[in-house]
């Protein structure tokens, strides 16, 4: 196999490996684009699964990048769960009213039955169909929020950080339900024909808890979690920092981690060398006003600081680009990776 | 000497916020209120703590978590030493603080309790959509709205309610924070607000100098 003839499968396999591929991969994580694509309102494009693969096969066509993106919108979980979601015209669907309100419900809380939740099937639908379409040569993602970072949608932030601080008992019952749940899902989405799952877990981020408490929570739960994992994970962040527990993350047994456009991506690919893959950085909120020159300039000091040796795969730094972002930034984005980011550096 | 001891006071007392350790806060507090005023200890201590906590975890040296409970224990004792509330907390200017669209309300509810403990009445309208948001304010002649939103679909939203509150027949001082304002930083100038605060004792400091703006009308 030489270098120029790489499937976007190859090319992110060889970075995963912590070589250097024939191109930086580029992964344009697109989901509420697809709606646009395909001209549909957010809410009807989620409905169903064929719609979400059309808009997923068509960005990909027109923007050229490394994979597919098997996700919908973050609380297909909570929808699982039973619990509300409320979608909108201009942004992602958001989880509504937590259906946790008091925590003595954590008690009795039971994890959903995937096979009886049409959304999440809609969701594994894709996965397969996506993966029958990318014949072997693109990767589809799928995505499993964390059991340790889930509970901001099931009992909202505040509750939350209250049953951290102050009920470890409940606590420690609704990460076995989480647990249980995320490890089901994952492994779902793997045997659909998923090629990795991101492992959304924000709140393990230092710039939501301090690293202390982590290395007693969200570690605990991620290590315990990721193993009975069945393929590959890639840790998110979703913007939040990580710099502080570099080390830790590649202790919970993740391949990769989803940086912030808040650190240093030099300093972050030297802490990440040969142990975990960066995915990231661009700024997905001001992706929305740039210009051509802008994006340029930006995807080449990504390039620049993280790219050498492999080990980097270029997209946002939060895991879901807004639909804001015009398609000539996204065509920018993949020319200039084109132009900047091929091997030999 | 004198600053030695409180600097000494002022490190216990953040340290105590730190590591959520209610106790040792309340009693930095006991040892403070026996040679100061509960006021003093708000202006010399409280804000000044928070504030660094509040830098601190713009910069990458705190978490959210801990700015949470640092607002929290504040205020928390603050209402318990307050004899008189009426007395020592400032309603005017009339002060009103909501969450929009969105369902996480930690911002807000962090933002709250720093004004508290900064030593203001304010109105919580809670979640609202935009319309009833609009309508709230007007009735109650609100002059500084706070708004706190997470997703960047709620923040492009704050655009109509600028151009409605436009025609109250009060000037509606509008101050906006949360993520997409933090990660986009001329988000707050593209929706016409009329400050941006990214810390909550940047929301503490907007009110102040608001109030004084609108002392000198």
């Amino acid at each position: 196999m030489t270098k120029s003839k790489m499937t976007s499968l190859q090319r992110v396999l060889t970075t995963l490996g912590h070589k250097e591929p024939d191109r930086v991969p580029l992964f344009l994580l697109l989901t509420m684009h697809g709606a646009k694509e395909l001209g549909m309102g957010i809410k009807e494009y989620f409905s169903k699964a064929e719609n979400v693969v059309e808009g997923q096969v068509r960005l990909l066509n027109k923007y050229g990048h490394d994979c597919y993106f098997g996700f919908f919108y973050a609380p297909t979980e909570i929808q699982a769960w039973g619990g509300e979601v409320v979608f909108y015209d201009n942004g992602p669907a958001n989880s509504g009213e937590p259906f946790i309100n008091n925590i003595d419900q954590i008690k009795t809380l039971e994890p959903p039955v995937i096979a009886d939740t049409p959304v999440l099937q809609e969701v594994l639908k894709t996965i397969r169909i996506l993966h029958e379409k990318a014949a072997g040569e693109v990767p589809v993602l799928g995505v499993a929020l964390s059991p340790f970072s889930v509970p901001v949608m099931q009992l909202g932030f505040e509750a939350y950080l209250d049953l951290i601080y102050n009920e470890p008992k409940l606590f420690d019952r609704l990460m076995a339900a989480n647990e249980h749940f995320c490890v089901e899902w994952a492994n779902a989405q793997l045997a659909a024909g998923a090629a990795a799952i991101c492992y959304f877990d924000p709140v393990s981020s230092p710039t939501i808890i301090p690293r202390d408490l982590y290395l007693k929570t969200g570690f605990q739960v991620a290590r315990r979690t990721i193993a009975k994992i069945k393929g590959p994970t890639a840790t998110h962040m979703a913007s939040g920092r990580c710099l502080p527990i570099i080390d830790d993350l590649a202790q919970t047994g993740t391949g990769a981690v989803g940086v912030s456009a808040d650190e240093d991506l030099g300093i972050l690919k030297q802490a990440c060398r040969d142990k975990l893959t960066v995915i990231g950085n661009l700024n997905g909120l001001e992706m929305i006003h740039f210009s051509r020159e802008e994006t340029d300039r930006n995807v080449k000091n990504a390039i620049d600081a993280a790219a050498a040796g492999g080990g980097f795969i270029l997209a946002d730094n939060h895991g879901e680009i807004p639909c804001q972002v015009p398609d000539e930034v996204l065509l920018a984005i993949s020319d200039a990776v084109r132009t900047h980011g091929n091997y030999p550096q | 000497m004198a600053d030695s001891n409180m600097a000494d006071r002022e490190s216990t007392f953040k340290n105590a916020l730190l590591s959520s350790d209610t106790d040792a806060a309340g009693k930095a507090l006991d040892e403070y209120l026996a040679d100061k005023t509960v006021l003093e200890f708000v202006e010399e201590v409280v804000v000044k703590v928070l504030d660094e906590i509040g830098d601190g975890w713009q910069k990458g040296e705190y978490a959210l978590s801990q700015v949470y409970m640092s607002g929290r224990i504040c205020e928390d004792l603050l209402e318990k030493v307050l004899p008189d509330k009426t007395v020592l907390r400032k309603d005017k200017p009339k002060i009103a603080l909501a969450l929009l669209n969105d369902y996480h309300a930690l911002g807000k509810r962090i933002v709250y309790a720093v004004l508290r403990a900064g030593g203001y009445q304010l109105i919580d309208y809670g979640r609202v959509e935009s319309e009833e948001l609009v309508r709230k304010v007007k009735e109650d002649k609100i002059e500084i709205l706070l708004i706190s939103v997470l997703m960047l679909s709620s923040a492009l939203n704050i655009k109509e309610i600028v151009k409605s509150l436009s025609h109250a027949e009060n000037k509606v001082n509008i101050v906006v924070g949360g993520a997409p304002f933090r990660l986009d930083r001329k988000l707050w100038q593209e929706v016409r607000a009329d400050a941006v605060g990214y810390t909550a004792t940047d929301a503490l400091h907007i009110v102040r100098t608001l109030e004084g703006d609108n002392s000198n009308d």
